[in-house]
């Protein structure tokens, strides 16, 4: 009785398995078709598309020699991208949790009625304001600049939102003794508190880089000389209908996100973190 | 002297410390959140061309009564509610499942579902637009011609809804991986107490999941819904990436925020795409407010 009622036990092991088997499959599946489109020849995907075949008479490493020959901008695009990235999580990091220590640490007047502005930010598409921002950062000259790109989102609202949760968890007695020992308001900030948060700078920088790493949109409004562009931007500009290109680009694709890949498989636990900091633990 | 002084330990006294806290955002929020909103509501009764402004009172609303802005509408809801339909069952389910005892390799299948959430939408969306293409050899065709099918035109093909089915799966693959992460992440507070009663009582699985866990996820579900309503009515590069631009044959991925890019930037009619941005915005505003009243999104961090 018992014996059988443990065979179903597994049975149903077995088909959830199978059943998470083959949607990580699917899930994969894009990544192996653009992986296995890298060897082979550009002309070839624009003509057929994506597919799982690799016919072995044709494949080449050409796209990879090509890639690293120097001859694209592609290098130009990946530093130009470490950089915004390093500057835009760095900035974001140290504003957001400035900010946030004020939220999660006093009682002030308008505490609430700022904060209702902090969600306001988080509620409204970035998209709908883009038009005058883009004419704010031409009057500011901060255009084709890395600061026009970066400049306007330092205070994000959900690294705010996740620094004051953050610390609103720490005791604060922190501060008392710190005030005790005679630290400013602001030694206590950078003395105490900051070292103290290294785990919420790593969840929330990892989120941050990433958004930044792949951010599109914004970029490309902001940036246009040739030598400026971000990967995202170098990579659609190789979108033609042509074709001519598809070789880098889809060499390039690859790796824009390996990196990427390998990070999240090195921190994966700050990466969780930091997705699921919107609140969620409440 | 003294006056000085007392200047200079101001900043440093409690009671105006956390405005200099906060300040950055006070500065970062006026200069690049209010001033561009006042002026896109500004900017929305004029006819803006460089260097000649216009105030033409509700003309550019009255110009938005037009074929391709309800098109622009209807797709961006449509696919906001196919978007919520499929991404927040399909997470739930797979989640409970993933978390149950029964299952192996919890960790890894977690990891590998969260994977396409590390990819840039440029490059997710010509993979994309690759699979879905309408040559036979594509990848999805070719699947299809195992069983016999025809090769589909999917992207803006005769029927509207092969666009919709090819937005939907990127969406799906995106975001799946990332709603699964957030219902993972509330089930770890649902006390095993409540489910070790329940079976006493005599509950069985579907019972249990019924009347503990999905009321007990409401906060993560409204959670995912205020993000995916959000998503939804913004959505634009997905449909900008599959299309190779903001071009799609009759409109078949036209969307709000694609309009209003179309007739802004496109077409520099700034005070017509401001008008779009006006209406998003109310309407955006309305379902938060709506969402905040009602399902009490905000109440939980309290």
């Amino acid at each position: 009785m018992i014996a059988r009622k443990k065979s179903v036990f597994s049975g149903q092991s077995a088909i959830m398995l199978l059943l998470f088997i083959v949607m990580s499959i699917i899930t994969l599946t894009p990544f192996a078709s653009i992986f296995l489109a890298s060897l082979r020849p550009g002309k070839e995907i624009m003509r057929q598309g994506l597919g799982l075949n690799l016919d072995t008479s044709v494949m080449t490493f050409n796209n990879y020699i090509y890639l690293f020959s120097g001859e694209s901008d592609y290098f130009i695009w990946y530093k130009n991208s470490l950089l915004i990235t390093a500057v835009q999580t760095v900035l974001t990091l140290f504003v957001s949790s400035f900010v946030g220590y004020g939220f999660a640490m006093y009682d002030f007047k308008f505490k609430n009625f700022f904060f209702m502005c902090v969600l306001i930010i988080m509620m409204v598409p970035m998209e709908i304001i883009m038009l005058p921002l883009f004419q704010l950062i031409i009057k500011l000259r901060l255009i084709d600049s890395i600061w026009g790109v970066v400049l306007p989102f330092i205070a994000g609202p959900m690294p705010i939102f996740f620094f004051r949760q953050y610390l609103s968890g720490l005791p604060k007695d922190y501060i008392d003794a710190g005030r005790v020992d005679g630290c400013t308001e602001y030694g206590i900030f950078f003395r105490i508190i900051l070292p103290l948060m290294k785990p919420a700078f790593a969840a929330m920088g990892i989120f941050i880089g990433m958004n930044s790493w792949n951010n599109f949109l914004w970029p490309m409004i902001v940036l246009n000389s040739k030598e400026k562009l971000t990967l995202p931007i170098g990579l659609n500009a190789l979108i033609t209908p042509y074709g001519n290109n598809y070789d880098l680009l889809i060499v390039g694709s690859v790796f824009s996100v390996i990196p990427v890949i390998i990070l999240f498989m090195l921190f994966q636990r700050y990466f969780i973190a930091g997705m699921t900091a919107g609140g969620i633990k409440g | 002297m003294n006056f000085k002084r007392w200047l200079k330990s101001v900043p440093y006294s409690q009671r105006i410390a956390p405005y200099v806290f906060i300040s950055p955002f006070i500065i970062i929020f006026l200069l690049f959140f209010v001033y561009p909103a006042i002026s896109t509501v500004i900017m929305s009764f004029q006819e803006v061309v460089p260097g000649h402004v216009t105030f033409v009172g509700l003309e550019n609303f009255r110009n938005l009564f037009n074929a391709d802005f309800y098109k622009a509408v209807s797709n961006s809801l449509i696919y906001t509610v196919i978007t919520i339909a499929v991404l927040i069952p399909l997470p739930l389910v797979l989640s409970v499942l993933l978390d149950s005892k029964k299952m192996v390799g919890k960790n890894f299948f977690r990891a590998v579902l969260f994977l396409p959430a590390l990819v840039s939408v440029v490059v997710g969306g010509f993979t994309f637009r690759l699979i879905f293409g309408e040559m036979p050899t594509a990848l999805l065709n070719s699947i299809l011609a195992l069983f016999g099918v025809q090769p589909v035109k999917w992207l803006g093909g005769p029927a509207q809804w092969t666009t919709f089915f090819a937005l939907l799966t990127l969406c799906t693959w995106r975001w799946l991986g990332v709603n699964i992460l957030y219902y993972l992440s509330g089930l770890q507070s649902i006390p095993t107490e409540l489910y070790e009663s329940a079976y006493i009582d005599g509950a069985g699985a579907w019972q249990k999941f019924k009347y503990i866990t999905i009321p007990l996820l409401r906060p993560v579900t409204v959670y995912i819904l205020t993000i995916s309503i959000y998503g939804g009515l913004a959505m634009f590069l997905e449909s900008f990436m599959l299309f190779n631009g903001n071009r799609s044959p009759g409109g078949a991925g036209l969307t709000i925020i694609g309009y209003l890019y179309r007739l802004g930037w496109e077409q520099a009619n700034i005070g017509y795409g401001s008008a779009i941005g006006l209406i998003l915005l109310v309407i955006t505003l309305s379902i938060n407010f709506i969402m905040l009243k009602y399902a009490g999104l905000f109440k939980r961090g309290e």
